[in-house]
């Protein structure tokens, strides 16, 4: 039975959540509207207009799709090396296993401008991968693949799984079978979710990006901050306004995705 | 269905664990073709143990032995030993339906998809599963579950079935309804079958013999009726429904008596030199005070719907007493007691197996 809900009646509470809300929102209302004024000293009074948004998407539009690229190929990239990995971890006792899953762990700790001099002086000799978007790439996998394995690998622990491989086994499923046939479609949710944060992560990448990136091999983050340092205020804030305007719909994209996946996969 | 029909020979089967712990001391023990299996005690006791052994989900210790039929299966793995198994939670396959998951061991095997089709309308019909073929396993009730996880076991022709606590996810009431069904079904199916429970009720109801188990150790095998009259143990005794412990005291063991209430009756010969005799509750006979019979006093009385439960105090011995619906007996009573000769029980500690 549902008890009857109790609605709290306070009007402390009612403005201190208005009061944080408006402290968080005004921030990204300000820096959209410094995008879309004439002159952002004068204020609205310069007027509206888009032609900063144009000039963004002139210079940097190809950051967009670079971003959303990486991103997708993160996430293929996880799924087809961490997904495995996750399993392996969640199956294994051992005191090497654990001790392999802090160092994967370690990227997230260290900062990314670290771990990024790392890849440069180990594989900055080889200029075709150096200059290309896979370097990137490689670092943005190094940074998100701790957060897929770890997503997974608590799911594969779960002692419902452990039943479910048994069973299989037991009907005669060889390994591969196993895996691919019952391990995975039951792990899709959380695969599904490590997904949604490694894209997202990925996205809005800097720190290592920052370091890795050449003058041809930039993502959105990069090119923001390039727009901050080098152009007027009004591009650096339109330039937030499109950020906001791809990866916006994108993730809500993902998220309802990965809601109606679970809804169907669940138990 | 015609299954095939093996005996399973378990021969000095033993599991340590990696840490030293044992889950099973070495064991032995006979499963006749055709025949349904309990193994039935506590938790810890070893039994699931066993079981995944059986199944070759667990490695023995070296020495152990494991026959299905004539065939050695001790190093088999178990997707090559021809077992099919009930899991405690089914172990459902959540994103495939009801038919996927009865036929996905067939599809494994590669069986063509008419030959697939026929076999799972088949155990369909045969669990009464029907119109519910395209459900997924969340979308059914704990009973319809537990049939799929069993039309699932069987629809690859097992040798063996193995079922791990079966109905251990089910409430009581449907538990009842569903040990009566389970029990019919293993009956038409007439497999070797090895049934796993901590519940009593529910291996008397399945099984034709039961192997009870404490400690690692298998402590008595038989049907249930030989189990409950003469249990060669007395952790037996008091697994398999409850007892009352009658100690002797020294006066009684030269003597060859045993006492109770104030009277004093011969103890039968065979148990002379056993210091305690065990007695079920309702092999108690209660009446009026007369002579040749004990007296005690009621304390409490329990109304449990077919019977009643008496607690009593017999001369400082408490004793529990289970009468009919109707007996008139109220707490502060006092009655007499009197017990068959026949009726006591030994309560002796059977050899160690060393």
């Amino acid at each position: 039975m549902n008890s009857a809900r109790k609605t709290i009646n306070s009007p402390i509470l009612l403005t201190i959540t208005l009061l944080v809300a408006l402290f968080m929102l005004a921030p990204m209302v300000l820096s959209v509207m410094a995008g879309l004024v004439n002159n952002y000293s004068v204020g609205l009074r310069s007027g509206l207009t888009t032609r900063w948004l144009i000039a963004v998407w002139e210079g940097y539009g190809g950051t967009v799709g670079w971003s959303v690229a990486i991103a997708s190929a993160c996430v293929v990239g996880n799924v087809l090396i961490g997904v495995p990995c996750a399993y392996a971890l969640a199956r294994t006792q051992s005191r090497w296993a654990r001790a392999f899953e802090e160092l994967l762990t370690l990227p997230v700790a260290v900062p990314g401008l670290a771990t990024a001099l790392a890849l440069i002086l180990a594989y900055g000799q080889y200029r075709g991968f150096r200059q290309s978007f896979a370097f990137i790439l490689v670092g943005h996998m190094i940074f998100t693949l701790p957060f897929m394995v770890r997503t997974v690998t608590s799911a594969c622990q779960r002692h419902s799984l452990i039943a479910l491989e048994e069973a299989a086994r037991s009907l005669g499923a060889n390994f591969y079978q196993c895996f691919l046939g019952v391990l995975v479609p039951a792990v899709f949710p959380a695969i599904v979710a490590g997904s949604l944060m490694v894209f997202t992560l990925s996205v809005g990448e800097f720190n290592l990006t920052w370091m890795l990136h050449t003058p041809l091999t930039r993502t959105l983050p990069v090119g923001l901050a390039d727009s901050y340092a080098s152009m007027r205020l009004e591009i650096g804030s339109a330039y937030t306004l499109v950020f906001f305007a791809v990866i916006l719909p994108v993730l809500w994209g993902l998220q309802v995705a990965a809601q109606r996946i679970e809804k169907h996969y669940g138990t | 269905m015609e299954l095939e029909r093996i005996r399973i020979k378990v021969i000095n089967c033993a599991k340590t664990y990696a840490d030293g712990t044992r889950g099973l001391q070495p064991t032995t023990l006979t499963v006749e073709p055709g025949e349904v299996m309990a193994l039935l005690g506590p938790s810890g006791c070893g039994k699931t143990t066993l079981l995944r052994l059986i199944a070759g989900l667990e490695a023995p210790d070296a020495g152990s032995q494991l026959l299905f039929g004539e065939q050695d299966v001790t190093y088999r793995p178990l997707e090559q030993r021809g077992v099919g198994m009930v899991f405690q939670h089914y172990a459902l396959f959540p994103q495939m339906s009801v038919e996927a998951n009865i036929g996905y061991g067939l599809r494994i095997r590669g069986i063509p998809e008419s030959e697939r089709r026929r076999a799972v309308g088949e155990l369909v019909d045969l669990v009464r599963l029907q119109g519910l073929e395209k459900k997924r396993p969340a979308e059914l009730s704990g009973g319809q579950r537990q049939r799929v996880a069993l039309a699932r076991a069987v629809a690859v022709r097992p040798r063996v079935l193995l079922l791990d606590e079966p109905l251990t996810a089910l409430d009581a009431k449907l538990k009842e309804s569903l040990r009566d069904e389970l029990a019919d079904l293993l009956k038409r199916l007439h497999i070797t079958a090895i049934h796993v429970t901590h519940d009593q009720q529910e291996a008397l109801a399945i099984a034709d013999r039961l192997a009870i188990m404490q400690g690692g150790r298998i402590v008595q095998v038989g049907n249930g009726e030989a189990l409950y009259r003469k249990p060669a143990h007395p952790f037996v005794a008091e697994f398999l429904g409850r007892v009352n412990r009658l100690d002797r005291s020294a006066q009684d063991l030269s003597s060859g008596t045993i006492a109770l209430g104030g009277a004093t009756w011969t103890c039968p010969a065979a148990w002379h030199d056993q210091d305690a005799l065990l007695v079920r509750p309702e092999d108690i006979q209660l009446g009026n005070p007369q002579p040749g019979w004990g007296t005690a006093q009621i304390e409490r009385r329990v109304f449990l719907g077919e019977r009643v439960q008496l607690q009593l105090q017999a001369a400082g011995v408490p004793l529990k007493v289970e009468v009919p619906r109707d007996s008139p007996y109220q707490p502060g009573d006092t009655v007499g007691v009197w017990i068959a000769p026949e009726r006591l029980m030994a309560c002796k500690q059977i050899q160690e197996a060393a």
